[in-house]
């Protein structure tokens, strides 16, 4: 199963490779990690998405609760939440490429925000399934470079990880 | 008062009341030597090589309630120390290592002797700290100390770039700590205790199975306060022995690998499992799956969630110190005149004694060669069971951990998670210099003892009168024993060639060596060690080269698989 882990980490140095050492040590998986800084600047926040058994979450956020330097866990995916994931795809757009990207970017929602005579670099914000969706909607031949930021997650409306 | 880093890394010892640190000295620790030169509340213990060092804090630790602290320099004293700290990290020994570093100008150069000891050692401590500000070295030692011994315990590292500990600045010791995001929970929840203590009460066949938490938590008189109450069967890990008294009727000796008949089988057909600061390790449990075939209600105190639903499914699962849980029930059982059905529990204990005169631990002696388990047995009758025993990795530790009882806790001391050989005589060092009027027996074999057998030269220098019982049978007896019975006795590199005269190597130390070769001259080569009051004694047993340890279950098998003797094979 897939699950959603934010955590609160004291913001040190070497925090990031404790979370990072933890998971390859023990063999977890980790499908992608997101981390900055909060509003509260020594405190970061980070969003790991993972996958396992019943079992296997319940040890890795054990596991995570167990560094010295995690101030809080939650599973957001075990209850309502919003996920976003951020993508810039930079593709060839030329001759009538050039509508058909425009129209592609329109249809989903995305933003065009560099131009150049032969390339876009489109900006698309949703949940994984939709950055998925318009990497398979666009001819692959077309695309020069994509970048994703990884996922990152609130609960919805009272559940709030704050310390 | 202003002071440098080195001096209030000093302070900050002293205030911790630490009186022995044991290290090796080097380039960025040469300010740290210098303040340790001025002072003479901090005893230095100068080691032969950092990896005894760690050993041998830890043994200071293990055989006490307190810290063990260790100091070495960057780069190769660093990686050095790395065995000693991943031994305590899986044992959780609370201790606290200091490692210098280069100067933080020159960290990322590649400069010399500069490792990232955070990096490396991450992985193996609790936690672990690089000072860059002289200022905060206070803080981080007191954060240091109050880690390693609270919560699940376990070694913190300190690692000091040598400019911090030259800088200056104002010494302050912080008086207490506290961290946000560090809050080990020590009292267990009421509810899941009451419901605990029903399920106890109402066990047909109740076990109570505890470990190396029960020493940690210094909760030996309380676990034997509940088990006298519930008159139920008990069972001490290989790390948890002397939690309970080993001469009691109620203890059923060690389970596991190498435990005995009676303590796995009421492991494995219990229907109700008291676990105390024990972790299901796979030495003990066998097979999980096998070990899940037979239905059980868990109960399971621990104050490591991480420890609790690891491997075995818990029904009833308790998060606390184990000494305040273990209070808490007897204050309940007090409170409530319901005790266990004396004929349920008489049949129970019935069955368990029927497995109990299978004997599983009669060994055949001999007059002409000598068993290992016969010398372990004078042994303890010829130390009155009261020694500190230390051990290193092997045959000869099972059979020290079978056939010596240890009645009380912190008695034995030997490398159950990480199985170090090499940490024998450190260990006994440590041990030693902790409790100066205490025997100290460190049992090894001839391939452990030399993993760190240039120790015997800092136990003359600091008048270490430990007894050193060397099983010595030519071999890596561990692994040829797994060679004869699972890999067709093709005994690959398992024949220890070219063996010192371990008693002319002692001599040479400037201590007594002795060598017995006969079954007869057993006890009284002991009796002689032990009456040296003041000398450090090396007897080297010549043992039965191809005797193995028995019980045991293989690898994989399941808790009631045993083989018993070599007749099962
Ligand atoms: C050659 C060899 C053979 C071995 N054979 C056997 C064998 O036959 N039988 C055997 O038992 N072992 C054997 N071992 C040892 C085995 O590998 C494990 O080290 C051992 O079983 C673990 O012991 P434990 O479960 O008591 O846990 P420990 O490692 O001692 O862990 C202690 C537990 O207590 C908890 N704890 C600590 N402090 C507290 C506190 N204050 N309050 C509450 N909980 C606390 C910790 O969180 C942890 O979960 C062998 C080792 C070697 C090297
Ligand atoms: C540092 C280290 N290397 C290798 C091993 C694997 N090992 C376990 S027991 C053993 C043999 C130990 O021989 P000895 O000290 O003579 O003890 P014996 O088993 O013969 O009593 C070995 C090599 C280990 N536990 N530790
Ligand atoms: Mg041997």
């Amino acid at each position: 199963m897939r699950h959603v882990i934010s955590l609160l980490i004291e913001n040190e140095s070497g925090a990031l490779s404790r979370v990072s050492g933890l998971f390859s040590a023990r063999g977890y998986n980790i499908e992608s990690l997101t981390v900055a800084p909060t509003e509260d600047a020594s405190m970061s926040r980070m969003t790991i998405v993972t996958t396992g058994s019943d079992d296997i979450i319940e040890q890795i956020t054990k596991q995570l609760n167990k560094l010295v330097e995690v101030v809080k866990v939650v599973d957001i995916s075990e209850a309502a939440h919003i996920e976003r994931e951020l993508m810039l795809t930079k593709v060839r757009a030329t001759g009538k490429d050039r509508e058909e990207m425009k129209r592609m970017a329109e249809i989903f929602r995305a933003r065009i925000i560099d131009v150049t005579d032969t390339s876009y670099v489109i900006e698309l914000t949703g949940n994984q399934s939709k950055l998925d969706a318009f990497i398979s909607a666009i001819d692959p031949a077309l695309i020069l470079e994509t970048v994703r930021s990884g996922v990152c997650g609130v609960g919805r409306g009272d559940r709030i990880l704050k310390v | 008062m202003v002071l440098t880093g080195a001096e209030i890394v000093i302070r900050c010892l002293q205030e911790e009341k630490v009186d022995y640190v044991f290290g090796y000295p080097g380039g960025a620790v040469l300010y740290i030597y210098d303040a340790l030169f001025n002072q003479d509340k901090v005893r230095h213990v100068l080691v032969r090589h950092e990896q005894a060092a760690v050993h041998a804090a830890d043994g200071y630790a293990r055989s006490t309630e307190n810290v063990g602290v260790a100091l070495v320099t960057s780069g190769p004293g660093a990686t050095n120390a790395v065995t000693g700290i991943a031994t305590a990290y899986c044992d959780s020994i609370p201790m606290v290592i200091i490692s210098g570093q280069v100067p933080t100008a020159a960290i990322g150069q590649d400069a010399f002797q500069e490792v990232d000891t955070v990096g490396i050692t991450r992985p193996c401590v609790k936690h672990n700290f690089l000072v860059k500000d002289v200022r905060d070295i206070a803080a981080t030692m007191k954060k240091a100390f109050y880690l390693a011994k609270t919560g699940r315990p376990g070694p913190v590292l300190v690692d000091i770039p040598k400019d911090v500990s030259m800088h200056k600045c104002e010494f302050e010791y912080p008086k207490e700590v506290s961290m946000r995001s560090y809050n080990p929970v020590i009292k267990g929840h009421q509810g899941q205790i009451r419901k605990a203590v029903q399920l106890l009460l109402e066990a047909k066949r109740p076990m109570i199975y505890t470990g190396g938490g029960v020493v940690l938590a210094n909760a030996a008189e309380q676990l034997t306060k509940l088990t006298r109450m519930l008159g139920f069967p008990i069972t001490n890990t290989l790390m948890g022995l002397g939690g309970y008294p080993a001469s009691d009727r109620q203890y059923l000796g060690m389970p596991g690998m190498h435990g005995t008949y009676e303590a796995n089988m009421a492991m494995h057909y219990s229907d109700v499992l008291l676990a105390v600061g024990a972790r299901f390790d796979d030495r003990v449990i066998g097979n999980p799956d096998h070990f899940a075939e037979e239905p059980r209600k868990i109960i399971h105190v621990d104050i490591d969630p991480s420890s609790i639903s690891k491997r075995v499914k818990v029904d009833v699962p308790i998060v606390g110190d184990l000494k305040e849980v273990l209070e808490e029930m007897i204050r309940q059982l007090e409170a409530n005149a319901a005790r266990p059905n004396p004929e349920t529990l008489g049949s129970w204990w019935k069955q368990v004694d029927e497995w109990r005169s299978r004997e599983c631990m009669k060994y055949k002696n001999s007059d002409e060669i000598i068993k290992p388990q016969f010398v372990i047995q004078k042994l303890w009758e010829v130390t009155g069971g009261e020694a500190i025993v230390t051990s290193d990795v092997g045959q000869h530790q099972m059979w020290a951990s079978q056939y010596y009882r240890f009645d009380k806790p912190r008695r034995w001391l030997n490398s159950g998670g990480l199985g170090t050989m090499g940490v024998g005589l450190p260990y006994a060092m440590g041990a030693q210099l902790a409790n100066p009027d205490k025997q100290i027996a460190c049992v090894t074999g001839e391939a452990s003892i030399q993993m760190n057998i240039q120790e015997l030269s800092t136990c003359k220098q600091f008048r270490l009168p430990i007894k050193i019982c060397n099983l010595n049978n030519r071999y890596l007896g561990m692994v040829r024993q797994w060679q004869q019975l699972f890999h067709g006795e093709r005994y690959s590199e398992s024949y220890m060639d070219s063996l010192p005269d371990f008693a002319k190597l002692a001599e040479a130390y400037g201590h007594v060596g002795l060598r017995v070769e006969r079954p007869s001259d057993v006890e009284g080569a002991l009796r002689e060690a032990f009456a040296r009051k003041n000398d450090l004694v090396f007897l080297d047993f010549q043992i039965d080269q191809t005797e193995n340890v028995y019980p045991m279950v293989q690898g994989g098998k399941g808790l009631t698989e045993m083989i018993l003797s070599a007749e099962d094979l």
